[in-house]
């Protein structure tokens, strides 16, 4: 029997209360999936990644997270959260290690002294993001592209096998995307299965398998690339994929009239 | 020293040293929430527990503990809800519970305005060997959670939504921090006093977000000057004759003060030394002309009598 899919969407409504904001959704992620799922704003795409992390309410349909019922789902450790935040916020002031160290609590028992593997795991988190220098720092004294880079360190300490990122590049300088796509490749070479909510996949473009577009709370294309380019899938991943996005042959130039609509204002936001 | 020939001296000591180190380590993560004066509603809710145990003849330490761990729970649970109205019912929430104090005492034997003054402000003289005992219990449970759970309840604090997301029991970590929180509030009774010890959870902790620089240092920090202002102020009432609870905070207050002060000034003195890299264009390295010389672990380079040492994106003069 193969590997059950690392997240799976049957039908699925989710909203705030009993107010749906994204709904009919179809959608299989695979291990190794890189997948950018973007549109303008209000489309959906944070509500989509909330519902399957369940901080919304998934109203009708079935979401399965490793081939459990999310509801029943126990491993939550094996997904890892970014969430979309410019800074890391607290009153108190904290340390990257501080921070980070707090992405390795679901593995470690409720009380007791902290282990030898969960200290590896989080100096190698910092590592990843290229913050080791500053790991005894204020999260407070940190540019906000540096802050990013911690809250992604935390998600990773967790050692997860899916990451899931809220707008991991806006707001962020050039130099800091760029280091942020060098962390990701690395991390994806190291066979993280990626979900990146994203207005913007230009940065993004040298990691991306999978584009997936949302428009008025639903999915309107989704579409795998190949390395340099993009081809139509052909996998049977893609549910109920409408309309293929075969006829944007750069997606990462974002020059297509499609491409543009569906980026919205991203362009003006960064 | 005279103070400890008395007996109520003595226990009213011991008893501001348990709250001197309990009160802060819990407060921290109140302030970390931004829920500062979260500790307040729950002390006007203990008075009217004070006051039913006074009616009723019980020990009031007994019955504020009650009302305010129950008011805690239900304070969180409304909260946990999230909705507007949330706000406007802990508010009814709390002047219930201090105006339900204020008549009640009244109404209860032997009830009187300095009685209700000495459990609104504190007072060193009525801390009894009963009472002593009971906190001593609740202040070794209190930080041996607060303490012991300290990187979980870090992490819901600092971060709520992420604590949710990577499956952490947030509403059990919440209502936990409540109940602590009431604990506190009890511990606190007899010498800081029912309106006060918010005051004794909160203002350590500013005094360390002006100094410290990581969690641990905060806690460590803000428990220190939570003792010595206590056990200080304890003391200092005795001398002055003034209401335990006010010294203490006032004390507190002026700590905090002093730190803030002291921290402006050394931020200032160290913005000075920076120099932006709109004032200073030119990029030393090894290669540059300037003098290098070796400074601990780095290196400086000698520009127009300064020593210079690269820090992010601009130099120091060191």
């Amino acid at each position: 029997m193969s590997t059950p899919p690392v997240i799976e969407l049957r039908d699925v409504s989710i909203g705030y209360e009993d107010r749906p904001a994204v709904a009919g959704i179809d959608l299989t992620v695979r291990t190794g999936d890189v997948l950018a799922l973007i549109g303008p704003n209000g489309s959906g795409k944070s509500t989509l990644v909330r519902g399957i992390l369940g901080l919304a309410t998934v109203l009708t349909g079935d979401v399965q997270l490793f081939g459990v019922p999310a509801p029943r789902f126990s491993q939550r450790y094996r997904l890892g959260y970014v969430p979309q935040r410019h800074t890391v916020g607290g009153a108190i002031p904290s340390t990257v290690e501080e921070v980070v160290g707090s992405g390795r609590l679901t593995h470690r028992p409720w009380y007791g002294r902290t282990r030898a593997d969960d200290r590896a795991a989080v100096s190698q988190a910092i590592e990843a993001v290229g913050l080791s220098d500053r790991r005894r720092s204020m999260v407070a004294t940190l540019s906000g592209g540096q802050q990013r880079r911690v809250l992604i360190a935390r998600a990773l300490a967790g050692q997860p096998e899916v990451l899931i990122m809220d707008e991991p590049t806006a707001g962020v300088d050039a130099e800091n995307q760029q280091a942020l796509v060098r962390t990701l490749l690395s991390l994806v070479g190291s066979g993280l299965t990626l979900v990146v909510v994203t207005h913007e996949i230009a940065p993004l473009r040298p990691v991306l398998t999978r584009v997936v577009a949302m428009r008025g709370g639903q999915i309107v294309h989704d579409d795998r690339l190949a390395p340099g380019g993009l081809v139509s899938d052909s996998s049977g991943d893609c549910h109920e994929a409408p309309r293929p996005l075969s006829e944007v042959s750069r997606l990462g130039e974002a020059q297509s009239p499609l491409l543009d609509s569906t980026l919205g204002t991203a362009g003006r936001e960064i | 020293m005279e103070i400890f020939d008395y007996d109520f001296m003595q226990r009213a000591l011991v008893a501001s040293l348990l709250v001197g180190v309990t009160a802060p380590v819990v407060g921290i993560y109140l302030v970390q929430r931004r829920l500062a004066l979260i500790g307040d509603g729950m002390g006007h809710v203990a008075l009217t527990g004070v006051a039913i145990g006074l009616l009723t003849g019980t020990a009031p330490v007994f019955t504020a503990l009650i009302f305010a761990v129950a008011a805690a729970i239900l304070i969180e649970l409304l909260r946990a809800r999230g909705r507007a109205t949330a706000d406007v019912l802990l508010a009814v929430i709390f002047y219930g519970g201090i105006a339900g104090g204020v008549v009640l005492i009244g109404l209860s034997q032997g009830g009187s305005a300095a009685k209700l003054n000495a459990y609104l402000f504190g007072a060193i003289t009525t801390t009894s060997a009963q009472d002593l005992v009971v906190f001593a219990g609740l202040a070794i449970v209190v930080l041996l959670v607060a303490v012991g759970l300290a990187p979980r309840l870090f992490a819901v604090s600092n971060d709520e939504e992420y604590a949710r997301a990577s499956g952490m029991n947030v509403l059990g970590l919440n209502l936990l921090l409540a109940v602590l929180t009431a604990a506190t509030v009890v511990i606190s009774m007899r010498v800081v006093g029912l309106l006060l010890i918010s005051a004794l959870m909160i203002v350590p902790n500013a005094v360390a977000q002006q100094i410290a620089r990581s969690f641990r240092g905060s806690m460590v920090i803000a428990a220190t000057v939570g003792v010595s202002v206590s056990v200080t102020g304890t003391a200092s009432s005795y001398y002055l004759e003034t209401p335990s609870g006010g010294t203490i905070v006032l004390l507190a207050v002026a700590v905090f003060i002093v730190a803030a002060l002291a921290a402006t000034t050394v931020r200032a003195a160290h913005a000075r030394r920076h120099h932006s890299t709109s004032e200073h264009r030119h990029e030393h390295g090894v290669d540059c002309g300037h003098e290098i010389v070796a400074h601990e672990d780095h290196l400086d380079y000698v520009h127009d009598g300064h020593r210079h040492a690269a820090h992010g994106a601009h130099y120091d003069d060191h």
